[in-house]
């Protein structure tokens, strides 16, 4: 791995940042502005009908909004905890993708709230979390860490953007195009010109804030994980919710990051950046993290099923029923914990198209997942729903939230659009650097009495 | 036509009243405020006294409360006083299952005083059947106001609170809407206001946690126990309205549950009727207790005879589980 780049290729193989916009690059942001738009559409008329326009109901009260939500905050988190664990593993190969996965934290981290203020049924009302806060509450647990979280990753991710930002300071300097792009890079680059000290400062504050990062994202998506946990409802209560949650946004944050980076391959021929090797390594990783969710869901399911409590029964029924869940379960079990292991772990089926047809299937499987594990276990309470509407009954999204949530989608999509435009979405200069050998012993090579002495 | 002259009469038999009642009110002011005017005259009205016995064993002599004042302060309380709880009381239910025959009275008097909408229940009644062998009960089940309450433990910010006197209330004007409570309580015990309704009104004046009115769009409600006509000393819609008499309502410190008609001693009464908590298991500690549906004076299908045939079906169905 670790092929030596040039500045001037990987410039070159990255230039359309800095080309003018492309007619289909302004489509690509018109049609996403529409989808967004309808998106926009509908969250009028949520806040102006109220929620009864929504498919949620006295039994189901959160719906598809907070399944994205979890899921959403799940990529965010699953990004930064990778970013922090490559960068302090110091892991060669990964250093390409270092940027992608800072992204995709941040502009997660932005788009996921969004959906737990479409839960809320005032949301004007959101100061009185701040104006009377109840530590003993998982939401304000959540409200702490999503805003911690938030401001860790903006700093962390803006961190690894100096050392560009400065580079193209540098080379758009003198050019009577980019003037205004360079005033911007100049600002953004906050007077670094990569001297030994300045470079040393930034290694340490970088090191620092990636492990500070990987214990956040770990804590804060536990504490969104007891948001259900701490429930007394049956399918919800249950231990294993903590990690559990962790490991299934690290395999849906391994699986998005394998469909960014064939995306990119195919439009902007990053072959050279984004190889065939590293489809390799993360649909491997894809494929271990399917066996472990396989592993949690059924050890969760067996203590489940092996007592048969009643309400436990009623509940596991319906997953196995097909008129009710039986379908969306069986199909979504099959995605998230054997097809990896067929399409990876066979080499007749193993390529980059493959790997990254399996990584999006394995989103699909794992938002279903999130899905299952949230409206039949809000529609099976202890006490029976006796209920002749139908709709409070069963919970069936309308596409008030079908619309919002293809928005949010589209903000991601357009987020990673238009940052395209900014600077390249691979990290040049930090892929440019050498490795230095890290010294242990620093003590001996400074202080000779020392050594001498003992 | 004959609605309308109906409707007309009662119009103007409203205006009237009104006329008057305003009429009133400004002599009332009027009088007021000259008294305010006027400190020095301190001819008080002479109060009639009634004699208490304190906690620690003392006679003393009270006021005698206003006409049906059994509590003061007699108003519905708002914001802050509204969550300190009624001193010295420990309200407590007892719902006895071998009277209720479904006729749901009980809900239509809580939803009539709680100005709800038709398919808002705040007091549902279940069918249920607790293993195979044994007859179908009707089981009323409104908020337990539990002791060790998972709804209020889990809001985010203190807009369901326990009180002194065991009330478990919700605060509208602070609710943010979020649900976190309506998926948190074990007993299916809360609801949200989905539909918009004509009479709700956000941060209205008049409104106070322990009557719930006036309502508010998109924020939880429940079963408030009603404090509010407890300082009246009336029972609940629920109770005061449920014909058989099923549930009893009263004060674990006075010991004495009430349906209205006869009152018992709460603590024999459970004692002997072997009453329970539903879901006792769970650690909540409910401030409702059942007494179970033995030698029960209708059969279960009486209740049915009412329904529609849908209804009938899912009752039956779920018993069937």
């Amino acid at each position: 791995m670790n092929p030596n780049f040039e500045v001037k290729e990987l410039l070159e193989q990255n230039r359309y940042f800095i080309e003018k916009p492309s007619k289909q690059w302004i489509l690509k942001v018109v049609i996403l502005a529409i989808i967004l738009g309808i998106g926009l559409y509908a969250l009028v008329l949520q806040v102006i009908k109220g929620h009864t326009i929504t498919g949620m109901r006295d039994n189901v009260v959160w719906g598809v909004y907070i399944v994205n939500f979890v899921f959403i905050l799940g990529l965010s988190y699953a990004g930064a905890l990778l970013a922090g664990i490559f960068h302090l593993g110091r892991v060669e190969w990964a250093k390409p993708l270092q940027r992608i996965l800072k992204l995709i934290t941040v502009f997660a981290l932005i788009i996921g709230p969004f959906y737990i203020l479409l839960c809320l049924g005032r949301p004007e009302r959101l100061l009185n979390l701040f104006i009377y806060p109840r530590i003993q509450s998982p939401i304000i647990w959540d409200v702490t860490a999503i805003v911690t979280d938030l401001i860790f990753c903006i700093v962390y991710m803006y961190f690894t953007y100096i050392k560009d930002f400065a580079m193209l300071r540098d080379i758009t300097e003198n050019s009577e195009i980019y003037t205004w792009r360079n005033k911007m890079y100049k600002f953004l680059a906050f007077g670094y010109q990569d001297i030994p000290e300045q470079r040393k400062l930034l290694n340490q504050a970088l090191d620092i804030m990636a492990a500070i990062i990987i214990p956040t994202t770990i804590i804060a998506y536990s504490l969104l994980a007891w948001l259900f946990g701490m429930n007394l409802k049956v399918g919800w209560h249950s231990s294993i919710f903590g990690p559990f949650f962790v490991l299934s946004a690290v395999y849906s944050g391994v699986a998005l990051l394998i469909l960014i980076m064939w995306i990119y391959r195919k439009k902007q021929k990053l072959e050279k950046v984004f190889t065939d090797n590293h489809f390799l390594y993360l649909g491997f990783s894809l494929l271990v993290l399917s066996l472990f969710y396989g592993y949690f869901y059924f050890s969760d399911y067996i203590t489940d099923w092996y007592n048969m409590q009643k309400t436990y029964t009623l509940l596991w029924e319906k997953y196995f029923d097909f008129s009710q869940y039986g379908f969306p379960f069986v199909i979504s079990i099959f995605l998230v914990a054997f097809l990896p292991s067929i399409v990876i772990g066979i080499p007749w089926f193993r390529s980059v198209n493959s790997i990254a047809l399996t990584a999006v299937l394995s989103l699909v499987g794992l938002w279903m997942m999130r899905y299952l594990m949230i409206v039949p276990v809000l529609e099976t309470p202890y006490l029976p729903i006796q209920d002749i509407r139908e709709n409070w009954v069963h919970y069936s999204a309308t596409w008030i939230e079908w619309s919002l949530t293809i928005a949010g989608i589209a903000l991601f999509a357009l987020f990673f659009v238009f940052v395209g435009k900014l600077a390249p979405i691979i990290p040049i200069s930090e892929m440019l650097e050498k490795e230095e050998p890290e010294k242990l012993d620093s003590y001996d090579s400074k202080d000779p009495n020392l050594v001498t002495s003992t | 036509m004959n609605t309308h002259d109906k409707n007309d009469n009662r119009r103007k038999f409203l205006k009237n009243v009104f006329t008057a009642g305003a009429g009133a009110l400004a002599v009332g002011t009027s009088t007021l405020l000259a008294q305010v005017n006027e400190p020095q005259k301190t001819t008080k009205p002479v109060k009639e006294k009634i004699k208490v016995l304190t906690t620690d064993g003392t006679v003393i002599e009270v006021d005698k409360p206003d006409n049906n004042c059994k509590i003061n302060p007699c108003t519905p309380q708002k914001g802050i006083e509204a969550r300190k709880g009624i001193p010295g009381r420990s309200f407590v239910m007892v719902i006895d299952l071998a009277r209720c025959k479904n006729a749901r009275k009980c809900i239509e008097g809580c939803q009539k005083g709680h100005d709800l909408l038709p398919d808002q229940e705040l007091m549902k009644v279940y069918l249920m059947k607790d293993n195979p062998e044994s007859e179908p009960y009707w089981f009323p089940k409104n908020c337990f106001h539990c002791d060790n309450p998972p709804c209020v433990k889990v809001c985010p910010v203190g807009a369901t609170f326990k009180r002194t006197d065991n009330v478990v209330l919700v605060d509208a004007d602070r609710c943010i809407g979020c649900k976190f409570c309506v998926s948190a309580c074990p007993y299916s015990a809360r609801i949200f206001n989905w539909a918009d309704k004509e009479s709700y009104a956000s941060n209205s004046p008049d409104y106070s946690p322990e009557t719930q009115t006036p309502s508010q769009h998109s924020v939880v409600s429940k079963c408030d126990f009603c404090p509010d006509r407890a300082r009246e000393g009336k029972l609940p819609y629920c109770a005061s309205s449920c014909p058989m008499g099923a549930i009893y309502f009263g004060d674990k410190n006075e010991d004495a549950v009430t349906n209205g008609e006869e009152t018992l001693r709460f603590k024999q009464l459970i004692k002997e009727r072997v009453g329970y908590r539903y879901l006792e298991e769970l650690g909540t500690d409910p401030n409702v207790y059942y007494l179970p549906a033995t030698n029960r004076m209708f059969p279960y299908e009486r209740g049915l005879s009412d329904l529609s045939e849908e209804k009938k079906d899912i009752l039956l169905k779920s018993i069937s589980k």
